[in-house]
């Protein structure tokens, strides 16, 4: 992704390594549209795969644009400001991150006094909350930075309503404030905002940052790098980034998640971000840290992970669920999960045949 | 084992340490193209043991794809059946830009015939008795793939997968050679039935669309067979689209354009024979 010229010079038998590891890695629409851009094209049939899911990403940002529109429907008769966050914003704003991106869920900021209004509104107009287990409603609504999911009842799409953007529990204290202060209006839309740029992405980077798992973290490092990129010739967005990352108390993680993005997406850009982020810090990401990801990072075809791997892996999931809320409390939390898992049965069966 | 195949349209690579397995692609698949070292693969197929106790103790047998584990494991001796179910999963979700629905299709000549798989609805008999009766040319039994470049269908020939009491009346048809029964899956008993030579032969020959039928099995029915407007086609066909939403724009002009090829049609039979003679109207007809 870094390299398109070199797509010239892969074997067939390279492709098939290079199409399962984007697959697994969730980039696939991303080296797909990368290639695109940069005029290169692959072998006929590995491009099939690359054209599959250029076509997936197109269609979930077209179902993104029409959540967007009905959301914005629903809550238009409100008075309160609602903010998209991460992958719907990208979509709403054009960002060049959205480029064969996958969409999940739809994540909106809104006061936190008027979330009782935006979820009676959606629950009006179809929406309906997915987790109605007593103990989840009561971990949500207590402890966290959103409330429980709502999935539309007709299209299956997820909303998730957040208030702020870590959890309450968490040892930082964002400011949500400020993202309502400074977000843009989207052409079209009532109500519905994105966040400035600098929020975009302090956010971005503190979520990569607080994420317990790995999966899709070199898909968030690509999207915070396209976003930098967007502003590549503004010799003072880095000291705005600074700004907004202490403004939100966030130097921390987001000094972390912009070091790992000029780790894997080096450009001066990233590595002038980084730099002016670890001096306003006072000191540099911890290259203890930055390894635990290197380790944990492992691509491959078939999902294979060395033992230092998995153990990366588990670290990282633990300092995540730490940041998050209290030892005591996060013992608390795990155990119950881990019962209520025990108690169910997840994943599906082979389908009709 | 591990073994690379060309099972148009795809290449699929297979690693599995399962005797049952070998057998059934010595059984079923001994006459498609094994693909040369270096080869693109789409798909790379893993049988692997239960995990822990249950390597050994009522061993298990888990399908994975790249790095994916969409599945429950199942009983070991039930490895040959999950191989083939795994690989409809993996073509029905990663259809690589083509539009795949839930439908036997049957050639004849360059025209093919489409019949959506409505449960209990009878399809697989009925393809198994057009394809080892009829002469047609199998394309699937399950999957049909249409390339939205051209509109054409193209071929995915694998043993067609029968249940129950179609695996005596297919047995009984000459030429048939059914594979060994597996008792007690979830699907009840499930036997698979080789593809005609021919077939194989012919699978990178696509068809197109001419004639989407659906038939309805009613025992000791009269064969009766109605053209249906392509309003209520569409209708009922969508409910069929496994991918239809994975290809947005693109899977729905596909559909479209399917249905202004084809004429369609009801046809509700009551015997093997009756089936054959209702397709034979259809065809005779347009």
């Amino acid at each position: 992704m870094l390299r398109p010229e070199g797509a010239r010079s892969l074997s067939e038998a390279d492709w098939t390594d290079v199409v399962a590891t984007a697959r697994n890695a969730n980039l696939l629409g991303k080296l797909a549209t990368t290639l695109e851009q940069a005029g290169e094209a692959a072998p006929a049939a590995p491009q099939r795969h690359l054209t599959g899911a250029l076509m997936l990403s197109a269609r979930q940002r077209q179902s993104v644009v029409w959540e967007a529109h009905q959301i914005d429907a629903a809550l238009a008769p409100l008075g309160h400001p609602v903010v998209l966050l991460k992958g719907a914003a990208y979509a709403m704003s054009d960002h060049a991150a959205a480029g064969g991106r996958l969409f999940g869920d739809i994540d909106l900021l809104v006061p936190r006094e008027a979330i009782g209004d935006v979820e009676h509104r959606l629950m009006g107009n179809g929406w309906t909350p997915i987790k109605t287990d007593a103990y989840d409603q009561r971990y949500y609504r207590q402890w966290m930075h959103e409330i429980p999911p709502l999935v539309h009842a007709q299209r299956g799409t997820v909303v998730d309503i957040h208030h702020t953007i870590l959890p309450l529990t968490a040892k930082h204290r964002p400011d949500p404030g400020r993202i309502f202060r400074h977000a843009r209006a989207i052409a079209g839309f009532d109500r519905l905002m994105t966040p400035a740029p600098e929020d975009l992405i302090v956010h971005s980077l503190c979520h990569l940052a607080h994420e317990g798992e790995v999966n899709n973290l070199l898909r968030d490092l690509h999207d915070v790098a396209c976003l930098l990129d967007e502003h590549a010739t503004d010799p003072d967005f880095p000291a705005r980034l600074a700004d907004a990352a202490a403004d939100h108390d966030l130097l921390d993680p987001c000094a972390l998640g912009l070091a790992l993005v000029a780790r894997y997406f080096d450009r001066a850009l990233m590595r002038q971000a980084a730099t002016s982020l670890s001096a306003r810090l006072g000191r540099p990401a911890s290259t203890a840290l930055i390894a635990l990801y290197d380790d944990a990072l492992q691509p491959s075809p078939t999902g294979h992970c060395t033992a230092t791997g998995h153990l990366a892996r588990a670290r990282i999931y633990l300092r995540s669920h730490r940041l998050r809320m209290p030892l005591a409390m996060l013992l608390r939390h795990l155990s119950r999960k881990a019962w209520m898992r025990m108690t169910t049965r997840p994943k599906s069966v082979p389908q009709e045949g | 084992m591990d073994t690379t195949l060309h099972i148009p349209p795809f290449t699929v690579r297979l690693q599995s340490p399962f005797p049952d397995v070998e057998q059934h692609l010595a059984r079923f698949y001994g006459r498609y193209d094994r693909a040369a070292d270096g080869c693109f693969v789409d798909f790379h197929v893993r049988l692997v043991p239960g995990e822990w106790i249950h390597r050994v103790w009522r061993p298990q047998v888990r399908f994975l794809v790249d790095d994916q584990n969409p599945f429950i494991p199942l009983p070991a001796d039930q490895a040959a059946p999950m191989f083939e179910w795994g690989l409809n999963w993996t073509v029905a979700s990663r259809s690589l830009g083509l539009s795949v629905l839930h439908a036997a299709v049957l050639g004849k000549g360059d025209d093919a015939i489409i019949l959506p798989g409505f449960p209990g609805a009878g399809k697989s008999t009925l393809c198994a008795s057009l394809a080892l009766l009829e002469g047609w040319r199998l394309f699937s039994d399950e999957l049909a793939i249409l390339d939205p470049a051209t509109g054409w269908l193209l071929p995915h020939p694998r043993p067609i997968s029968l249940k129950n009491q179609s695996i005596d009346i297919v047995a009984a048809f000459p030429g048939a050679h059914i594979g060994p029964r597996f008792e007690d899956t979830r699907k009840g008993t499930v036997a698979h039935a080789a593809v005609p030579d021919a077939s194989v032969v012919q699978a990178s020959k696509p068809g197109r669309p001419r004639w989407l039928v659906f038939p309805r099995f009613e025992a000791g029915a009269a064969t009766s067979v109605v053209e249906i407007p392509k309003a209520e086609a569409f209708a009922l066909i969508q409910q069929q689209s496994f991918n239809r939403d994975r290809l947005g724009d693109v899977g729905f002009d596909t559909l479209g354009r399917m249905l202004s090829d084809v004429r369609c049609y009801a046809t509700v039979y009551g015997s093997t024979s009756g089936g054959i003679e209702g397709i034979q109207r259809i065809v005779s007809d347009s």
